[in-house]
């Protein structure tokens, strides 16, 4: 992330200077800073609701039922957490979610979801293969229904919206599916976590374990 | 079948708080204490993310702002032309991973200008409407569990927003092209 960060800033600063647009990349200092705030504040009520629905669906045992139906995937894909702990709900929760276009339902089950993760995790300050497999799953954007897109079109007249659905669900599906594998491959060929690496190691050898 | 994916839209979110309302009174959880009990942490969790997300939004601001973008989608302009790919579609591929507003902002300019029954808006919309943005979701779920070390997290994300691009290419040439 050190790395990211700091090439993200000089080159944004280089280029400005070349295109010379210095002051609109300093501008967008000021604007990113009170942009994040307003993001950050605007989840607060959301994430509060969504927590507190969740916490209802936990202690009425939803969500330990729908984890044990979902459970022949995540024992599969997820197979470094125990099955008992309470993130394959989480995560089961926060893919229904996505699927069904509720973002602002999926953002706090998956943050809920990372810190179960993160209570399994051997190093807190790097990501484990499972948080970076839930972290590939959430960013290839899995939906059903692309409601957003939907509305601009409605908006703009188009005929027949419903026909872009198809494709936009073959193309998500591909994505996805891509990012699993390539967080399946990457964690045995990727430089482990510093502390008990090892450990983890042993686990990912386990047969039957993968794909 | 467009009533009835309206209706699915208008009724996920209704439908899955009626649910969990009626299963924990069926089986007599106080739902009101647990509700109150849940949503506490949701103050915590947000301000905890903020000193990432100004991190990653600054830079992602500042990028934007110095035209870098524009000067990388012209670079790979060659490239994906030689795929069918209308000029008006490229800052997309690159803004998708960064902005989901910016995506958005982008989307609507190519399906106002452009209107419904051109390729471009099709393939715009297969593009959006396949993607989620990438830097914010890493920002916000690593930020919240205070991961700094990310991994190969990031380079899955953008391979995956790399392969999504290239089968919506494909795709829409298949199907409208």
């Amino acid at each position: 992330m050190n790395y990211i960060f700091f090439f993200l800033i000089v080159i944004s600063i280089v280029i400005g200077a070349i295109n010379g647009k210095l002051q609109e990349v300093c501008n967008a200092v000021m604007s990113g800073a009170e942009l994040s705030v307003k993001v950050a504040f605007s989840l607060i009520g959301i994430m509060a609701f969504w927590l507190g629905m969740m916490k209802i669906a936990q202690k009425s045992g939803m969500i330990d039922f729908l984890s044990k139906i979902l459970k022949p995937v995540t024992k599969i894909l997820f197979n470094e957490i125990p099955p008992q702990s309470p993130a394959v709900g989480d995560i089961a929760m926060n893919f229904t979610a996505n699927a069904f276009g509720l973002s602002n339902a999926a953002t706090p089950f998956g943050i809920k979801a990372m810190e179960e993760l993160q209570k399994e995790n051997k190093d807190k300050t790097s990501a484990s293969n499972s948080m970076c497999l839930f972290l590939g799953m959430n960013t290839a954007g899995f939906q059903l229904i692309p409601t957003t897109v939907l509305a601009v079109l409605i908006s703009i007249g188009y005929k027949n919206p419903t026909e872009i659905i198809a494709p936009t669900l073959l193309v998500t599906i591909i994505a996805f599916t891509f990012a699993v594998v390539l967080s399946k491959v990457l964690q045995r060929i990727w430089k482990g976590q510093t502390i008990n690496s090892s450990l983890t190691d042993g686990e990912n050898n386990r047969p039957g374990g993968e794909e | 079948m467009i009533k009835i994916l309206n209706l699915i839209s208008l009724w996920a979110l209704p439908f899955l708080i009626l649910l969990i309302l009626f299963v924990g009174m069926i089986k007599k959880v106080p739902i009101y204490e647990e509700f109150t009990n849940g949503a506490k942490d949701g103050f915590k969790v947000a301000v905890n993310i903020i000193p990432y997300l100004v991190a990653i939004i600054v830079a992602i601001s500042m990028l934007r702002a110095s035209g870098a973008i524009e000067m990388l989608s012209d670079c790979i302009a060659p490239l994906l032309k030689s795929w069918n790919m209308p000029a008006d579609v490229l800052p997309l591929t690159i803004v998708r991973s960064l902005s989901g507003s910016a995506a958005l902002g982008v989307f609507s300019d190519i399906a106002n200008s452009l209107g419904p029954d051109s390729y471009a808006t099709k393939l715009a919309a297969v593009m959006v409407g396949s993607s989620e943005t990438t830097f914010y979701v890493l920002a916000v779920y690593f930020g919240a569990v205070k991961i700094s070390k990310i991994r190969y997290a990031l380079l899955v994300g953008l391979l995956a927003d790399l392969v999504g691009i290239i089968s919506a290419v494909w795709v829409c040439n298949l199907m409208f092209g």
